[in-house]
């Protein structure tokens, strides 16, 4: 039921950032409601369904996007091994790790995009793409960071209740 | 008997003194009188009155206030669904503004056929200056099919399924246009970027270009058909030991206010790449 859920959650993501942030950059970089998603499913306790639901977001990112296809897929795969291995470390406290792997998950996305598209020959600029589309893509990130993690919380608790001390 | 006639003349006394007052009130003599006779008399009244009054507005208002409440109630939903009314006139104004100069400049360029499309989204990633359009192949849309607006040239199709598409926009950093300048008619390529700026590359040395040159698309390459108005030319660049001169372009189309596209359908793209020599190995 929690891998299934994964299609519609992420497709009325991928829709509302499509449609709506997508139109509301800060400089020319836009919030990665998918990547924060992911990030906060991937940090909930009893969630063990994470690397699916980045690969059913990788999968919806990449069809919609005009992106190399599989660039955002192994983004998002990257992030969400990130944050898995924060909340093994930083389990204790759960908001400094969403902030934390949504800061270096944004990064790592970029970076794999940018890679990716200077492998197909497009013409871009590294440090102008970090400085006009990563930075403020990580900051715009930051701000939906802490709202998403507990929206994913409560999802989570709704569909991994706590089990019962007998 | 005596007693008698003192009442008589008291009587007779009497009506004469008030004869004689209403002859006087009616002359209007007596006004000054009756005013300041009057005067506390009205006074009173009026403090009577009021106080009336307010006894009466302190029972009354919350009955009245009841009603008055209801009533403002009743005129706010009127004003909301107003308010929703006008929003929605005020779009489709907008829309048919849109539509009225589409038809008009395919009233201008009668030779192509086209297909209008509503904008329904953008690409979801920063990198990519794609838009996502509500039509596809059932309405006769191909790939490599040229868009553009009442303004000028927006792009190409370059993915399409059977309900939506994809359209590259000229100021993605993947975009390349074949163009002319309309006073030297140099021939140029015209790049987009990441910021989205428009930049002339290729421009030769000897071309005479200068800001305020309209761009055009040159239709050579066969990606776009030719004539259709790009921009404008504002600064040029370039050192006389250079190959080239660049120049930036301002977009005659506002791409952050995309709503409605015309799609070009008669124009076929000639893929020339077999006709491109390989490199001699």
């Amino acid at each position: 039921m929690a891998a299934l859920l994964a299609v519609p959650v992420l497709a009325v993501l991928v829709m509302i950032q499509s449609a709506v942030l997508s139109n509301i950059p800060l400089l020319h970089g836009t919030t990665d409601l998918v990547l924060v998603a992911l990030l906060a499913w991937a940090l909930q306790k009893r969630v063990r369904t994470a690397w699916f639901w980045a690969i059913i977001g990788g999968l919806l990112v990449g069809y919609v996007s005009a992106l190399p296809f599989g660039a955002v897929l192994a983004g998002y795969l990257l992030a969400v091994g990130l944050a898995i291995l924060l909340k093994q470390r930083i389990w204790q406290v759960p908001i400094l790790a969403m902030l934390v792997a949504t800061f270096f998950g944004t990064l790592l996305v970029n970076l794999v995009v940018i890679t990716a598209l200077r492998i197909v020959d497009t013409p871009l600029s590294f440090w102008e793409a970090i400085n006009l589309v990563t930075l403020p893509s990580v900051l715009l990130n930051l701000l939906v960071a802490i709202p998403f993690y507990a929206l994913f919380s409560d999802l989570a608790n709704w569909l991994y209740p706590e089990p019962l001390e007998t | 008997m005596r007693s008698t006639q003192l009442r008589s003349i008291q009587s007779i006394v009497l009506a004469l003194v008030v004869i004689g007052l209403i002859i006087l009130a009616l002359g209007g003599y007596l006004a000054p009188l009756t005013r300041v006779a009057l005067g506390p008399l009205i006074s009173a009244q009026t403090w009577l009155f009021t106080r009336y009054q307010a006894i009466q507005n302190v029972v009354n208002s919350p009955q009245d206030l009841i009603r008055l409440r209801q009533r403002n109630s009743e005129l706010e939903v009127q004003v909301s669904d107003l308010q929703a009314e006008i929003i929605d006139l005020k779009q489709q104004l907008t829309e048919t503004r849109i539509l009225s100069a589409l038809v008009d400049f395919a009233r201008v360029h009668p030779e192509n056929r086209y297909v209008a499309v509503s904008v329904i989204g953008r690409d979801p990633s920063p990198f990519a200056k794609y838009v996502i359009m509500n039509r596809g192949s059932d309405d006769g849309l191909r790939r490599g099919m040229p868009v553009v607006t009442a303004q000028g040239l927006v792009g190409r199709i370059t993915a399409i399924t059977a309900k939506a598409g994809r359209v590259q926009l000229i100021t993605d950093p993947d975009s390349s246009v074949n163009v002319r300048l309309e006073g030297s008619e140099a021939q140029a390529v015209l790049r987009g970027s990441l910021t989205g700026e428009l930049t002339l590359e290729m421009i030769p040395q000897s071309a005479n270009v200068q800001a305020g040159d309209l761009v055009l698309t040159s239709g050579l390459g066969g990606n776009y058909p030719a004539n259709l108005l790009v921009g404008q030319v504002t600064t040029v660049r370039g050192k006389e030991t250079d190959l080239f001169k660049t120049a930036a372009v301002q977009p005659i189309v506002d791409f952050s206010n995309l709503e409605i596209l015309l799609i070009i359908v008669n124009f076929q793209p000639i893929d020339i790449e077999p006709l491109i020599p390989s490199p001699a190995p």
